[in-house]
Parts: structure tokens; C-alpha cells; sequence
């Protein structure tokens, strides 16, 4: 029995000693999602961790590739991952298969400009292109070299694109549209360019994230022209800010802050082609996104705004307390999308209404935790995160058969198939009855059936008084046309009674007088 | 017990009935109506206990029994008590601090009476809150319009009924009634600020000697 349990202990250390879980079946990742009143609840894991990978334990062409070093975006293409290992100077390139196993095909520590090689220096963003119009081009933002590299498939520089210079409003134009040479400068030329994040569209503009603009995303066109600002966040100015301005003298005014908008720290572009933006920033909203304009048309109809955390902590036992703190959103195939937050470590899953759908991983050391998130990217549905902390890693969130569930429901409930959305909410319920979309898929596919009042009931359970006007309304129309005779007796009898007891009283009056 | 029973014998209910139906009066002619409150004894402080004690009422039931689509209220967390303090420490508040002032502005008004043409000028507030609580079960969160409009008119009903029945009580103009009554929140919230110091120095004081005592207590059984 002793040996039994030593050889246990001993398999057990063995197996949480093995470097590469590529298992399905992982510890619990704390899922939670938030009821109708606002209070967190735990829910079984939409999301587990499928691999846990560390850069020391990968190979490239046998030799030992070694840690990540902060490592600060990555990019999917096809099912090739690009890890962007910042101050190695280099760009890991990771192969995934089917059966999830994984291979380091490619290591890229230079570029080619003009037949002359170029090395990185501490890039922070890449972006490689799935349009159609420029298929596997590649766009990296080589921050310390203060440029942006737009690369052919093989890692030719086609264009380098360096800091946009003194350029002017635009004399005639409203909008911040730019032109080379004329008025004030709006990157100064003493400010260093350095970009941050990149997203290019299907038309080959590209979308830069530059650090110290605020002034929204640096849009340049397809040959690489500094082509204006874009998407800034609105100014917010609160009332007391205002009032304080207004009794302040022109000496303390200058010396308050500006009131500037706020600066993004990532861009993603979905597959639609609508820009992904997030901001640390609690005073404008954390995740937008843009159409090409710049205009937010995010959809916010959730309980909530999507912020992340709702409860954000008294910073008690964990120290942590504050917003989350937005440092990368990606959308998925059907318009899902999974924002990172850098206070808590934590993925937060929004169907395309706004929803929360489950929230999950935390602070720590742990598979499906980390210590300093930095990107996150999706392949199809399956999620990577990336920990640029010291112990950088990158881990591979694959769904469970809960997170396939919400998804096949959603799929149905987002084109209107309300009755094929009925039996599966249904399922999603029956793994778990706090779901609370659930419900009001529910609710929805009841109301369409005509079975309003137990829509009602299921509105009532989530608190959405808007669903449950609506089906309240077809409630009391049914209900006033089955039952309309007895306001039509009711009113007939208070027409034709008082006349006739009236008359009957006066007869019998005039009798009795007569 | 024959002493309550002599007192229950001697109310004059001819007089508590009239009185209470005189609430309806004052909604329609406040001015007329808040003057013979007091100086013609048409009121009676049964009857505006009565008023609080059904406004108070109707508040925990407005917040229980409303639609959902309305006015959502977390039962969980839900305190009846919570509602009656806020209810009843306003009009206390309210009386003491507007009679404070008035005193020093030669205002007529006693605190009861004050507190008599408060509990009145709530009157129609009351009654429209009681209505609008079935009300909310026959529409849809579309027609809250008409709910919500409801609810205006009622707060704006009761404010100028608590200005009317300043004015009259204290035989003031409009503008000083309006003036006094401002103020009288001024020192309303100079009340609540004093009173929760002087709490929060007490319990203070209190943990204070507790601590001592514990510590002396604890040491010494060690010891």
C-alpha cells in the first residue's frame, strides 16, 4: 500500500513536472460572469488551458531557443503564431497542427532593405495581412528603431516608414485631414516615433498605435503617406473640472493638466475589418471599436458597458484594486470578442451585443494565469494569451464543450432562429443555471412563439424590463381581446341600469302619489 | 389601562375625521387651505400623523409592489426599516431645523405646526404614488412615460405645497418662504454633519476605552 502510494506521489510530481500540458482536461481557470444584479458568479470553464508554452522549452533546428524576453504582441496567420519577443530583437514563429502539437518553424532577427540586412530593435507590434489584397505582407513596428517595416512575405522591406514630420491641417477640412508642409507640426519632430501596435485593413491602410499621441490611431495609406489621425476617444469634462477652469486665474490654468484625450495602448483589426481599440483609461470606454472613420460603433446593449470587472475590490488580500485595465482585445469568428486585462489577469468574453459571456484566469504563476499580460490573439476559436513578465510565457486557451454550447446557441440566437436557440440555451442551462443570456434566449423564442407569459417569467428572472415590456404588451393585448366583453357588459350595464332603476323608481313613485 | 381607555373615549373623531379629510383641501387651495390648517384649527396633529404614518406605508409598498419595469429593488438587500428612517428623519429634520430659523425671522409657525403643514403637503404626493403602484401592473416599460410624468407631478405637487404651507404658517412672502425653506436644508445638513461627528466621536471614544479595558483584561490573565 506504501510503495502504491509513493509510486502515486511520485507520478503525480512527475506529471506536474512535465514541461508542455498539452492535456484537455487542465486545473479550473476561476470562470465567473456576473448575474442580473451585478454580483460574480462561478461558472464551469468556457475556456481551458490546452498548452502551456515557455520559450525555453521550444527548439529551433535542435538548438534550445531560450526564454522570451518580454515578449509584446502576437499575430496569428493561418496557423502560424507570431510572437513578437521584444528584447530579444527577434519574432519566434509557431506552427500549430490539428492535434495541437506545436513547432517552431522560423526565428527572425533581420530584415532585408535593399539588400542590406536590418535588425530589429525592441519591436512592440506586428501585423501580417490575411486580405486578400496584400496576403502575408507584414507590418512590424520596430519601436527603438523609431519605424514601421512593411515587409513582403520573405521579410523584404517594401517600405520603411519613419517618423511623418511637420504636417498642417488641413486649410479647407474640418476633419483632421493632413497635408505635408503647411502650419503646425502635430508630432513634434523633438518627440521621438515610436509605434507601438499595428492593424492594416483590406485596403492596406495602415492602422499605428504610437506611443505619447494622443490624438487616436496614425493612419498612413497603402504607400506608407501619413494620411492624418483617426478614432482620438471623445474629451470628457466633468462639471467641477469646468468650474474650477472658470474661477482659475490664467496662470493656474496653465498650470492645470490639458484636457487631451486619452491614449490607446493596442489596435486589432477583425476579420470584418473594424478596428479593435483599448485604453487603460476609466474615463472614456476601455474597448472601442472603430469603423474607418473612427466613429465607435461598438455595440453596448449589455447589462454592463464592457469594462471587465464590475467589483473592483477594496485591493484587500490580493493588493489589487481599480478598473481593469484593457491592454488587448481580439475578435473571434462570430463576432465574439475577448478583451485582456492587465490588473487582474483576467480574459473577458463579449457576445457581439456586449454581453459578458464568462470571464476567467487571474494573477499568479500558474497555467491560465500571469503575471504581466500583454496580447492576446485568436486562431479561429481557439485563444493565446501572452505574459510578458519574467516568466514569459504564452498560453493556448482552447473551448470546452460549455464554451462550444454558448457558441452554437449564440450562432442561432444572432440571426433570429429563436426556436432552434430554445434547445440550446437549454443545454447551456442545464450546465449551468446562472447563465443568465440564457434566459433571455429563453425569454426571446417563448415570445416569438407567442408563449408571452412565460417570456414574462424569464425576462423577469434577468431584470430586463425592456424584453419584458415587450412581451407584457402582446400579454395584455390577448388578454383584453379574450376578455373584452366583460368591459363591454360592464359598460353596456352602466349605460342601460341607472336609466331603467331610475325610471322604474320614478313609476313606482307617481304610483304610490297617485 | 383605564387612563388609555378615558383618552381613546375622549377623541373627538367628528373633529380627526374632518381634519384628515382636510388634506384634500389644502392639494386644491394651498394657500387658502395651509392658512385655516392652523389659525382655524382645521387640522389636527392626529391626522397628520395619520399622513405620515400612510405615506411611510405606501413608500415600502411603492418600492415592493411596483412593476419590476419601474422601480427594481433588490430584495436581498432591502431594508423596510432603512425606507422608515428615510421617510420620517426628512420631516423630523425638517420641522426642528425650519423652526430653528424661522424663530430668528419672525416666523408664526410652532415645530407642530410646521410639522402639520409638512405631513399635509404631502397628502397628493402620496395618493398619486398609491395609484401609480397598480398602475405600473397595467403598462409597458414603453408607456413608462406616463409613469415617470406621474411621479414628477407629484414631487412638484408636494414641493409647492411645502412652500404654500411655509408661507402661510409663517405669514411670510412667497420669496422669504422660499428662502427660509433653502436654508432650513442648509441646516438640515449641518444637523446630520454635527450628529455624525458627535457619533463617530463617541464610538471612537467607546473603542477607545474598550481596547483599554480588553488589553488590561487580556494581560492580566496571562499574567
Amino acid at each position: 500500500m506504501k510503495k502504491f502510494i509513493c509510486s502515486l506521489l511520485i507520478a503525480v510530481f512527475l506529471v506536474g513536472s512535465f514541461p508542455l500540458s498539452t492535456s484537455a482536461i487542465g486545473p479550473s481557470n476561476y470562470t465567473y460572469t456576473y448575474n442580473e444584479w451585478g454580483v460574480p458568479i462561478p461558472s464551469p470553464d468556457a475556456y481551458r488551458v490546452s498548452a502551456y508554452i515557455l520559450g525555453q522549452h521550444l527548439e529551433f533546428n535542435g538548438e534550445p531557443i531560450g526564454h522570451f524576453n518580454r515578449p509584446q504582441d502576437l499575430q496569428v496567420h493561418g496557423d502560424l503564431l507570431y510572437v513578437v519577443d521584444s528584447l530579444n530583437h527577434r519574432i519566434v514563429i509557431l506552427e500549430f497542427f490539428e492535434d495541437t502539437t506545436f513547432e517552431v518553424v522560423d526565428i527572425i532577427t533581420h530584415a532585408m532593405h535593399n539588400g542590406v540586412q536590418t535588425t530589429f530593435n525592441n519591436p512592440h507590434g506586428i501585423y501580417v495581412s490575411d486580405w486578400a489584397a496584400n496576403r502575408g505582407q507584414i507590418w512590424l513596428a520596430d519601436t527603438y528603431n523609431h519605424r514601421i517595416l512593411h515587409m513582403d512575405e520573405n521579410w523584404n522591406v517594401i517600405k520603411e516608414i519613419l517618423h511623418p514630420g511637420i504636417y498642417g491641417r488641413c486649410p479647407n477640412s474640418a476633419e483632421l485631414t493632413m497635408v505635408a508642409g503647411t502650419g503646425t507640426s502635430l508630432l513634434e519632430d523633438h518627440i521621438d516615433f515610436l509605434p507601438n501596435k499595428v492593424a492594416v485593413d483590406f485596403s492596406g491602410r495602415l492602422f499605428a498605435q504610437v506611443r505619447h499621441v494622443n490624438r487616436g490611431l496614425m493612419e498612413f495609406d497603402r504607400y506608407g503617406v501619413f494620411a492624418g489621425y483617426m478614432g482620438a476617444p471623445p474629451v470628457t469634462v466633468s462639471p467641477i473640472d469646468l468650474f474650477r477652469r472658470t474661477i482659475a486665474t490664467q496662470e493656474q490654468r496653465e498650470r492645470m493638466l490639458l484636457n487631451v484625450p486619452v491614449e490607446y495602448n493596442n489596435v486589432t483589426i477583425d476579420h470584418e475589418g473594424f478596428i479593435f481599440v483599448t485604453t487603460t483609461s476609466v474615463d472614456v470606454e476601455p474597448v472601442r471599436r472603430l469603423n474607418a472613420m473612427g466613429d465607435d460603433i461598438m455595440i453596448r446593449n449589455g447589462w454592463t458597458y464592457p469594462i471587465g470587472d464590475i467589483w473592483w475590490g477594496m485591493g484587500g488580500a490580493s493588493g489589487v484594486s481599480g478598473a481593469s485595465e484593457l491592454i488587448d482585445a481580439t475578435a473571434l469568428p462570430n463576432n465574439v470578442f475577448v478583451v485582456f486585462d492587465r490588473t487582474r489577469g483576467r480574459l473577458f468574453a463579449y457576445d457581439s451585443q456586449g454581453e459578458l459571456l464568462y470571464a476567467w484566469g487571474g494573477h499568479g504563476n500558474r497555467e491560465g494565469f500571469f503575471t504581466q499580460p500583454t496580447a492576446i490573439d485568436s486562431m479561429g476559436f481557439t485563444l493565446f494569451a501572452l505574459d510578458g513578465g519574467m516568466n514569459a510565457a504564452l498560453t493556448r486557451f482552447d473551448l470546452t464543450e460549455y464554451g462550444m454550447l454558448i457558441n452554437d446557441a449564440l450562432y442561432m440566437y444572432q440571426r433570429g432562429l429563436y426556436e432552434e436557440s430554445y434547445v440550446l440555451w437549454n443545454e447551456v442551462l442545464r450546465k449551468n443555471g446562472n447563465f443568465g443570456l440564457a434566459y433571455i434566449g429563453l425569454a426571446r423564442a417563448l415570445l416569438r412563439q407567442g408563449y408571452y407569459r412565460e417570456a414574462m417569467h424569464y425576462f423577469r428572472l434577468q431584470n430586463n424590463a425592456v424584453g419584458y415590456g415587450r412581451a407584457f404588451g402582446f400579454y395584455r393585448r390577448v388578454w383584453m381581446e379574450n376578455y373584452f366583453w366583460i368591459f363591454a357588459v360592464g359598460v353596456g350595464v352602466l349605460m342601460v341600469v341607472p336609466p331603467v332603476v331610475k325610471r322604474v323608481l320614478k313609476v313606482r313613485r307617481e304610483i304610490r302619489e297617485a | 389601562m383605564t387612563a388609555i381607555k378615558q383618552r381613546v373615549a375622549n377623541i373627538d373623531w367628528v373633529h380627526y375625521f374632518d381634519s384628515l379629510k382636510f388634506c384634500l383641501y389644502t392639494c386644491r387651495r394651498p394657500l387658502d387651505g395651509f392658512w385655516d390648517l392652523i389659525h382655524e384649527k382645521r387640522g389636527s396633529l392626529a391626522a397628520a400623523h395619520t399622513i405620515v404614518v400612510v405615506a411611510v406605508a405606501v413608500e415600502i409598498m411603492r418600492l415592493v409592489l411596483t412593476n419590476f419595469q419601474f422601480i427594481n429593488v433588490d430584495m436581498e438587500t432591502f431594508s423596510a426599516g432603512m425606507v422608515v428612517m428615510q421617510m420620517v428623519m426628512p420631516i423630523i429634520l425638517f420641522s426642528v431645523a425650519n423652526w430653528c430659523l424661522t424663530t430668528l425671522f419672525d416666523g408664526k409657525g410652532r415645530v407642530t405646526d410646521i410639522y402639520m403643514g409638512y405631513a399635509y403637503a404631502m397628502a397628493p404626493q402620496v395618493i398619486i404614488n398609491a395609484v401609480l403602484i397598480p398602475v405600473s401592473h397595467v403598462i409597458t416599460f414603453d408607456e413608462g412615460a406616463i409613469y415617470w410624468m406621474f411621479t414628477s407631478i407629484g414631487w412638484f405637487w408636494f414641493l409647492l405645497l411645502v412652500l404654500c404651507a411655509m408661507k402661510q404658517i409663517h405669514d411670510y412672502s412667497f420669496a422669504k418662504a422660499v428662502l427660509t425653506s433653502v436654508l432650513s436644508l442648509v441646516a438640515i445638513a449641518i444637523m446630520v454633519f454635527i450628529f455624525l461627528m458627535f457619533f463617530a466621536v463617541v464610538s471612537d471614544g467607546v473603542a477607545y476605552f474598550y481596547s483599554i479595558g480588553q488589553e488590561a483584561y487580556l494581560r492580566m490573565r496571562r499574567g
